[in-house]
């Protein structure tokens, strides 16, 4: 066993110096020197089979019969009949071989190992004396708090107690882009402070973490198999006691040496079982690397057959967040929404918060302002004075409740805003509605583009399923062009809608966030989550979208299609291969040194073709002008 | 139960997989065992009284593999 650890530490050295013996053997046919070509190929011989019988015995001992024994018998064989060149050669194209895949493999795997090594590894943890102090960040304990600087890497996931700063998630999103963080914010493991000072305290470490639970997952799915590699594997297991059976079958039968040995070396089922995984790995790399988490190959397969997309509205196709998308002003714009922003300014009610960004993005000042004796009435709205002006902000029924008349324009005004979808809101000053303003959903940047550019890549229908009511729900509809819209809908009823579809004979995707949405999530085929590290999205999906974007989404499709479509190129060259090798034997051109050397460059080829899947990425789609403005405004 | 997870000098045959997960199953002690192929990791579920997380290292060592590191929880 010692002895094997140390040719298994030193194959390269044995592979070198098979290759130098080589050399020197042909030197010795140039020279014609017979002893020198036959010793070298006998010692080169012996030294490269060393290491191929030692890994044949020790698969053998755990009863598996391995690529190695067929290559062991064939190189004995060789030796007997007194073919040493051919042995040599065997033996040193195996070794070479089995060299270059570790090392392509490995370039494969390469996403997984950057993911790894962005790990942090030691934390500033603040004692009890205020001072901070450097530890392995295996020995941060949750409730730790810890400091980070410009620079350094945050080492837990937590909330920041003190210090704001611009931090760089692409490690957890994929996303580049700087976002700011202030106290109480959540950050995560991994990810960088670009610039200023945090203290954050920690509420997971460790493999806890969503960074650790990223590297988890994306190992996992690593090695969950597609249908196709289940099926290899089985095939695999078959086939290579096969070869040796049919090898010893040409042998008795034809009682052809030469030819039996020949068969083993050519049966080796390389290509064929590393085809259909190296595609994967590539795969499931890439997407890791842009911020797309796909769970295995099993999911990848039945991402690409996908051809109905449903989706969840709020927060999926829209943001969590509401926008004031329409103006309707009957007297002086900007004071009457100063009144209105200063009074809204100290309420939480969402569209509160819509009207207050709407009159900061469009620079009207009210802070200087200082409302009195608010009054907020259930239901209705809030009353306040400001600056001696009488203020009511609320629904119809307040302007009701107040004696306050609607003109003509505005009752027209009003319908047609609700007919849009919009909720409404009536600001009232001094007893006259001088605003009214349309607060709608905020719908996510370049969703319309996206979901053409879904149709595009092979997606049938899209369809919105929504707890939300009808108008609102068409609204949005209208703005993004989705084929297919279900409103107030609860929970289970969307499950209906998923499992209607799948017994019409389509393949479902749903994409949802995760949390009220997890039994659609689960019935669907492919489940699909918006989360931004959320814990229920990314342990009940299929796939998780890290920073929420339907570029992601776009991505994962166009990427499990080409990841497929690659398996099924390495499958169809890994059979090629062997077809060709068998009508080359039949033919009499194939023996075995050219036979193992058709058999290592296919491997080689299969690899090679997967890792044109490591730089896959999907053109962005284009925002048309008319959104991005839409996007700077907020309004539509 | 405990469980470990031994980080290994990366794996490149399927083949080492079956090897290092039926010598490791063979262990008494030994609930669970789950090599990772392209992690190059093993994850095992044990029960620390009839086995240590040394040991399991050990037996992988002795298969001819180089255990990195070895973590318990």
């Amino acid at each position: 066993m010692k002895m094997q650890r140390f040719i298994n530490q030193h194959i390269n050295q044995v592979t070198l110096l098979t290759a130098i013996l080589i050399g020197i053997g042909l030197l010795g046919k140039v020279f014609a020197s017979n002893t020198i070509y036959t010793l070298a190929f006998i010692s080169a011989s012996i030294i490269s089979a060393v290491p191929i019988i030692l890994r044949a015995a020790s698969a053998l001992r755990f009863k598996t019969i391995s690529i190695e024994l067929l290559v062991s018998i064939a190189v004995i064989g060789a030796f007997m009949i007194g073919e040493y060149n051919e042995s040599a050669i065997v033996t040193f194209l195996f070794l070479f071989g089995t060299f270059l895949e570790d090392k392509t493999l490995a370039k494969t795997r390469h996403s997984i190992k950057d993911l790894t090594q962005m790990a942090p590894t030691t934390a500033l943890v603040i004692n009890d004396d205020g001072q901070a102090e450097e530890t392995d960040v295996d020995f941060v304990d949750v409730g730790d708090t810890v400091l980070v600087k410009t620079g350094a890497q945050i080492p837990v996931d937590g909330k920041i107690t003190e210090g704001s700063g611009h931090l760089n998630e692409a490690s957890i999103t994929g996303e580049s882009k700087l976002v700011t963080k202030n106290v109480g914010d959540p950050v995560y493991s991994g990810t960088f402070v670009d610039n200023g000072t945090i203290k954050v305290q920690a509420n997971k470490v460790g493999d806890d973490t969503t960074f650790g639970k990223i590297v988890e997952l994306v190992e996992d799915a690593q090695d969950t198999k597609s249908p196709a590699e289940k099926f290899i594997d089985k095939f695999a297991t078959y086939y290579t006691p096969a070869v040796l059976i049919i090898a010893l079958a040409v042998g008795l039968l034809t009682t052809d040496f030469r030819l039996a040995i020949t068969v083993l070396v050519l049966g080796c089922p390389g290509a064929l079982v590393i085809g259909a995984p190296v595609s994967n790995v590539a795969g499931i790399g890439n997407g890791a690397k842009h911020g797309v988490l796909i769970k295995g190959g099993e999911v990848m397969n039945t991402f690409s057959n996908v051809d109905t997309v449903m989706f969840d509205k709020t927060g999926t196709l829209t943001e969590e967040k509401t926008a004031v998308t329409q103006v309707q002003s009957y007297g002086d714009q900007s004071a009457d929404l100063a009144y209105a922003a200063a009074v809204e300014n100290q309420s939480d009610h969402p569209l509160a918060k819509a009207i207050v960004n709407f009159a900061r993005a469009t620079g009207v000042s009210f802070d200087k302002m200082q409302p009195a004796s608010s009054d907020v009435i259930k239901g209705r709205g809030i009353s306040a004075v400001v600056n001696q002006h009488r203020v009511l902000i609320g629904n119809r029924e307040l302007m009701k409740s107040n004696q306050i008349e609607l003109s003509q324009t505005q009752q027209t005004d009003l319908k047609s805003m609700q007919q849009h979808g919009r909720s409404s809101v009536l600001i009232a000053i001094d007893g006259h509605v001088q605003l009214i303003l349309g607060i709608s959903d905020v719908v996510r940047a370049g969703v319309r583009e996206s979901l053409q550019q879904l149709k595009k890549l092979g997606i049938k229908k899209t369809v919105m399923l929504t707890g939300d009511n009808q108008l609102t729900a068409q609204a949005v509809a209208d703005q993004i062009g989705i084929d297919e819209v279900h409103a107030e809908l609860l929970p289970e009823q969307k499950v209906t809608y998923v499992k209607q579809a799948q017994q019409a004979g389509h393949k479902v995707a749903f994409v949802g966030d995760g949390i009220n949405d997890s039994p659609s999530l689960v019935t669907a085929d492919i489940g699909i989550a918006m989360g931004s590290g959320t814990d229920v999205a990314v342990e009940t999906s299929d796939v998780v979208l890290m920073s929420s974007s339907f570029d992601e989404l776009i991505h994962a499709y166009g990427l499990s299609k080409k990841t497929v479509s690659n398996t099924k190129e390495n499958i169809f060259i890994a059979i090629a291969t062997v077809v060709m090798l068998l009508i080359g034997l039949v033919l009499g051109f194939v023996y075995m040194a050219s036979g193992m050397f058709v058999h290592e460059a296919s491997i080689l080829v299969v690899i090679f073709n997967a890792m044109r899947l490591i730089n896959y990425r999907q053109k962005k789609s284009k925002l048309d002008a008319d959104q991005v403005k839409v996007n700077q405004y907020g309004l539509s | 139960m405990s469980k470990a997870i031994l980080q290994l000098d990366a794996l490149s045959c399927p083949a080492c997989m079956t090897k290092i997960q039926s010598a490791l199953e063979k262990q008494t002690g030994v609930a669970t065992v789950k090599v990772l192929f392209n992690a190059a990791k093993v994850k095992a579920d044990f029960d620390a009284e009839q086995i240590s997380a040394d040991q399991l290292a050990n037996t992988v060592t002795d298969l001819g593999y180089e255990v990195k590191s070895v973590k318990t929880k």
